[in-house]
């Protein structure tokens, strides 16, 4: 490809790829994410690519590898062009079926459809609930690009902001319009943007950088790797865009080491961009220089951290800087740097595009857009979805997520990642937006989204999170390091069952000294899972401490296994599959689980067929129940 | 030098444009508590008792004054409930890896030890005092940390040798005399690790013995066996 000196030369190029492709042409658009990977959705590419040839089928059918669709709990996911028929749950063997029946007859093959939980087969994949109720503005795009080539992505209106930015509007008017979008960082803040760029733009000096924010980092979490793996360009050309609003010659992409296939894809888009001339100088002949260059982080969490992240782009250790001055101010190497998430940069040329009324006509008053959360936990549906703002934690959960698994029963739903917290279900009916979750104590975070059944104990998620920050502080400070260290052995206490009276207080005592004086905003929103726990599940956390009773039968320490004699019709699974033989019994007689040999693997609970259901869980002054006979 | 008006726990104060709200307070004879503090090395802002209260009414908000840069018209409180509760919540906790804090500031605050938190008897609270004077005052950067979290802890970098620390520090390790708690001075006053001596053994600071740095630094790559 040659360079493109010109916007108009871009329209040509546009022009051309179009006209080499046909709308009406079957495509096949397969997932190729790292989620679908992992359901081997490579060989399942490899054995369409081998089928369509030997079917002589190439010139009738085009064969698109994307990224990530979403819907990951089905992988691998394909979509049929222009029909839109949704195959899941694809392998390998069911290539000839495709072939044979949908691609040379036309004809669907059932069981590969999405069967929903009534048992509805549905065909075409915009129908089908998880995606119906999404608005996947930015996301969508996903399906219908290869990541690798760019064509596909000009073909989408590629580069087309940019081009309108460089060529008709001057930086001032691009941040306006930013601003007048409020569009608000995707990261977890929700700070305007368009704010952050002006503070940058505003800030004396020549040299100034501008910077994606792609160290995800919370458990469970994968919305901008998925972004970066499946769409790269949108990031770039949104940063771009930025770089020229705020007056920069230079970015970085901060991105984790341990997200491979985003870092191949990245580097493969930006070399992309430098052939045809969008990095480089005098990008599209209008005079703009960009260069930017890929910073690969070692996966330290507190990195996503501005100031961290900014040490770390320098070569120095990841840790927070303790001066009261803005990155924005003072960045990279004390140069003015503009730092947005991924999922943010990705909305600008959307924005550019389609413009600040369409913008802000999605969301809330005071969140516009949409955001993409990764659904996950005991919800029938997990996956990335991308909703508009003020959806109802509730539809998301029942609507899109299809509800909970094996029909148990909600208890809460944990947003914001580890530095979030948890939602009980009689706020259910709020409204995803950055202030309204922040004010019931939780937060946007980058969307994360855990959903917990009846059987998930608070206490031990309380735990599990600060686990993972007393793993990931970075020891710089003492409210932090110190503060997440005894909250957890404490809560380590209560769940060994030996909680006293007065450690609920004392943990909210560390975790109000640590939410106040920690240096960064890992330390000060690390007491959020178990002030928020504490706050909407106090009585588990009581029956904890003074009953040495975890209502969710979860804690180890606190709960006892048995066999419910009227229940059990002595059919010996639990008896076979007991690993420390701590059950007796004879056939078709009740057994009996030694509790003195009993290891609590749960070995028996699971395996106890559940038309019997005899093994029990209890804890504190729980008893079976009593015989009816 | 041009003046700047502050507030100090109700008292005006005139103080130096730059200066931060510790330098400015200590000037003025107002006492706010440090540990990881001295004014000869540049401010580090980890210990946290140094936090005040600035603003007022529904805008007041907590930060450290050592980093916290004056400005016209800035109303500071340093001896508030608040403030003074978490730092008796601060030095509690510290309390649990060093035992020795200096008794006037424990009774100042009401701080006790708590029997339920876990101890971690390092005597090394973690400042930065000695890594700032090696690198800001001496240029030698022999001293630094490694791990991150409750496993931070400060190391003589194996790569520098107690032969290249004493080329800085001749006669003997002058980082000791910045140490708060007096656990490198304890170990190692008038001697230094021998040249040449099991590696191990050259982190004067390293007390945690459960942690074997050499087999982290040969995991990531730093050192090889």
């Amino acid at each position: 490809m040659s360079k493109l000196t010109s916007v108009s030369a871009l329209d040509e190029l546009r022009k051309d790829i179009l006209s080499r492709r046909d709308p009406k042409k079957t495509k096949l658009s397969v997932c190729s994410g790292t989620g679908c990977r992992a359901y081997d959705s490579e060989k399942v590419i490899d054995s369409l690519k081998s089928g369509i040839k030997q079917h002589g089928l190439d010139d009738k059918v085009d064969l698109v590898t994307t990224g990530c669709h979403g819907f990951c709990e089905l992988g691998p996911v394909m979509v049929i062009y222009p029909d839109g028929i949704g195959y899941f749950k694809i392998k390998p063997d069911d290539v000839d079926d495709i072939i044979t029946e949908t691609l040379s007859q036309g004809k669907v093959v059932d069981r590969l459809l999405y069967v929903d939980p009534e048992g509805n087969v549905i065909t075409k994949e915009h129908d089908i609930p998880f995606y119906k109720y999404q608005n996947r503005a930015v996301f969508g795009s996903n399906q219908s690009i290869d990541p690798k080539n760019i064509e596909d992505y000009l073909a989408i209106d590629g580069y087309q902001a940019l081009a309108t930015c460089l060529s008709s509007l001057s930086p001032e008017e691009v941040l306006e319009t930013v601003k007048k979008a409020n569009l608000r960082g995707r990261g977890g803040g929700g700070f305007p943007a368009g704010q952050k760029w002006e503070a940058t733009r505003n800030a004396p000096g020549d040299v100034k950088y501008v910077i994606v924010n792609a160290d995800e980092g919370d458990p469970g979490a994968y919305m901008d790797r998925s972004i970066l793996e499946g769409n790269p360009h949108s990031v770039l050309e949104g940063l771009l865009i930025g770089a020229y609003a705020i007056g920069c010659q230079k970015g970085f992409i901060y991105i984790r080491q341990e997200y491979p296939l985003a870092v191949e894809h990245l580097d493969r888009a930006i070399e992309q961009m430098r052939e045809l001339g969008l990095l480089g100088e005098n990008i599209l002949g209008t005079g703009f220089n960009f260069e930017i260059s890929v910073h690969r982080g070692a996966g330290a969490f507190v990195s996503g951290e501005s100031s961290a992240l900014m040490s770390s782009i320098e070569g120095k250790v990841g840790e927070p800087r303790p001066k009261y001055i803005r990155t924005s101010i003072s960045g990279v190497h004390g140069r003015p740097s503009d730092l947005n998430n991924v999922e943010t940069w990705a909305n600008v040329p959307l924005i550019i595009n389609k413009g600040v009324d369409w913008f802000t006509s999605i969301g809330t008053e005071g969140s516009k857009g949409t955001k993409i959360f990764s659904l996950v936990g005991k919800v029938n549906n997990t996956g990335l979805v991308e909703v508009p703002m003020g959806m109802k934690l509730h539809d998301i959960i029942f609507k899109i997520g299809g509800g909970l698994r094996d029909g148990k029963k909600f208890k809460a739903v944990q947003t914001g990642g580890p530095s979030g917290g948890v939602i009980p279900e009689d706020m259910l009916d709020l409204p995803v937006d950055f202030d309204a979750l922040n004010k019931v104590g939780s937060m946007m975070g980058s969307g994360g989204m855990i959903v917990m059944d009846e059987d998930t104990c608070m206490v031990d998620v309380a735990k599990y999170f600060l686990e993972f920050l007393a793993d990931e502080s970075c020891g710089k400070c003492v409210p932090c390091r110190e503060g997440i260290t005894q909250m957890l052995h404490i809560l380590k206490m209560i769940c060994a069952g030996e909680g006293q009276p007065g450690d609920l207080e004392l943990l909210e005592e560390i975790a109000a000294m640590t939410k106040a004086c920690s240096l960064c905003a890992l330390g000060q929103s690390a007491p959020n899972p178990v002030l928020s726990s504490l706050k909407y599940f106090h009585a588990e956390y009581e029956a904890h401490v003074n009953d040495k009773c975890c209502p969710a039968h979860v804690c180890k320490e606190l709960i006892t296994y048995h066999i419910d004699p009227a229940k059990c019709k002595g059919c010996g699974k639990c008896l076979r599959n007991c690993a420390v033989g701590a059950i007796s019994g004879t056939k078709k007689e009740p057994h009996v689980i030694d509790l003195d040999k009993c290891t609590k693997c749960d070995t028996c609970f699971m395996v106890c067929p559940p038309k019997f259901s005899a093994v029990t869980k209890l804890s504190g002054n729980e008893t079976l129940p009593v015989s009816e006979s | 030098m041009s003046q700047v008006n502050i507030t100090i726990n109700g008292v005006n104060i005139q103080a130096e444009k730059g200066m931060t709200i510790l330098e400015a307070a200590r000037t003025a004879g107002i006492f706010i508590p440090t540990l990881c503090y001295h004014e000869e090395l540049e401010s580090y802002g980890a210990c946290r008792l140094c936090v005040v209260e600035i603003g007022q009414g529904e805008r007041k908000k907590i930060v450290a004054s050592c980093l916290y840069q004056i400005s016209d018209g800035l109303v500071v409180e340093t001896e508030t409930e608040k403030i003074n509760g978490f730092r008796r919540t601060i030095l509690s906790l510290l309390m649990h890896r060093w035992d020795s804090i200096p008794a006037s500031l424990l009774e100042k605050y009401g701080a006790k030890s708590n029997e339920r938190f876990t101890d971690n008897m390092t005597y090394c609270i973690l400042c930065g005092l000695c890594v700032r004077f090696c690198h800001e005052v001496k240029g030698a950067n022999v001293l630094g940390f490694i791990g991150r979290g409750t496993i931070r802890q400060v190391v003589i970098f194996p790569n520098q040798s107690a032969k290249y620390c004493a080329s800085f520090c001749p006669d003997e390790m002058e980082c000791l005399h910045y140490c708060p708690t007096g656990v490198i001075s304890s170990q190692y006053y008038g001697s230094r690790p021998a040249d040449g001596q099991a590696l191990p053994h050259a982190h004067p600071v390293c007390i945690n013995e459960d942690i074997n740095i050499l087999e982290i630094l040969e995991r990531v790559g730093y050192i090889s066996k």
